[in-house]
């Protein structure tokens, strides 16, 4: 399954770009799946304080299974205000 | 039910007006109104800061923050609350973020407020990018 990935903040500058497409081949995919492989391909995630996702603009558990269409967004630790 | 229409979110690339916040919120049967104002800082951790730059995932921002305000209509009293957060490049002393609360007394309003903005720092998804004269820092990114 092709996913799009929107990235903000420090994830930005990990992607190297505000988004991304991966392809995942585990069935089902669910978030967790997700955080592995993209800890694995940019070990950089895996040194932030914490990393959130977001699917269709709520955060999500790992095991939440994703869609196509889903809008994936990683959260990297937020600081707003 | 849980009105909406007593709340106002706005995330904004240009700068924000502590007046309009205020004149939102205002209402006859409120007496105590607490705001709260978070403005760029001009050092962390004794290291001399020349701006922030502040992005947001902005539909999910707002989504969160309307959650902020569903929690706080539960919680306490309140009649209105105004949250409008900047996005960009701000100087020192610029306005970042804004909380706004009436209430008809202050007890509410001083909790409502300290819990929006609390609360925002810990769910919200802005980010701020600390830019120094030797370099720039996506702040609490790393432990």
């Amino acid at each position: 399954m092709k996913i799009k990935i929107l990235a903000f903040g420090i994830a930005k500058d990990i992607l190297g770009g505000r988004e991304i497409e991966m392809e995942l081949t585990s069935d089902p995919v669910d978030v967790g799946a997700l955080r592995e492989h993209l800890s694995t391909a940019y070990p950089d995630f895996r040194k932030l304080r914490s990393l959130a996702l977001a699917v269709n603009e709520e955060y999500v558990d790992d095991g939440i299974v994703l869609r196509h269409g889903d809008q994936v967004v990683i959260i990297p630790p937020v600081s707003g205000g | 039910m849980l009105e909406l229409e007593r709340t106002q979110i706005k995330i904004l690339a240009t700068p924000l007006s502590v007046d309009e916040c205020y004149q939102f919120v205002t209402a006859p049967n409120c007496g105590g109104i607490d705001l709260f104002v978070g403005t760029v800082r001009d050092s962390t951790q004794g290291k001399k800061v020349i701006s922030l730059d502040f992005e947001a995932y902005v539909p999910m921002a707002i989504s969160e923050m309307e959650k902020i305000s569903l929690t706080i209509q539960e919680r306490w009293k309140v009649q209105r609350i105004c949250m409008h957060h900047r996005t960009g490049l701000l100087k020192i002393g610029e306005i970042a973020v804004i909380i706004a609360v009436a209430a008809p007394h202050r007890g509410a309003a001083f909790d409502a407020c300290r819990f929006a903005i609390d609360t925002l720092k810990e769910t919200v998804p802005i980010w701020k990018k600390e830019i120094f004269e030797d370099g720039e820092v996506w702040v609490a990114a790393h432990p």
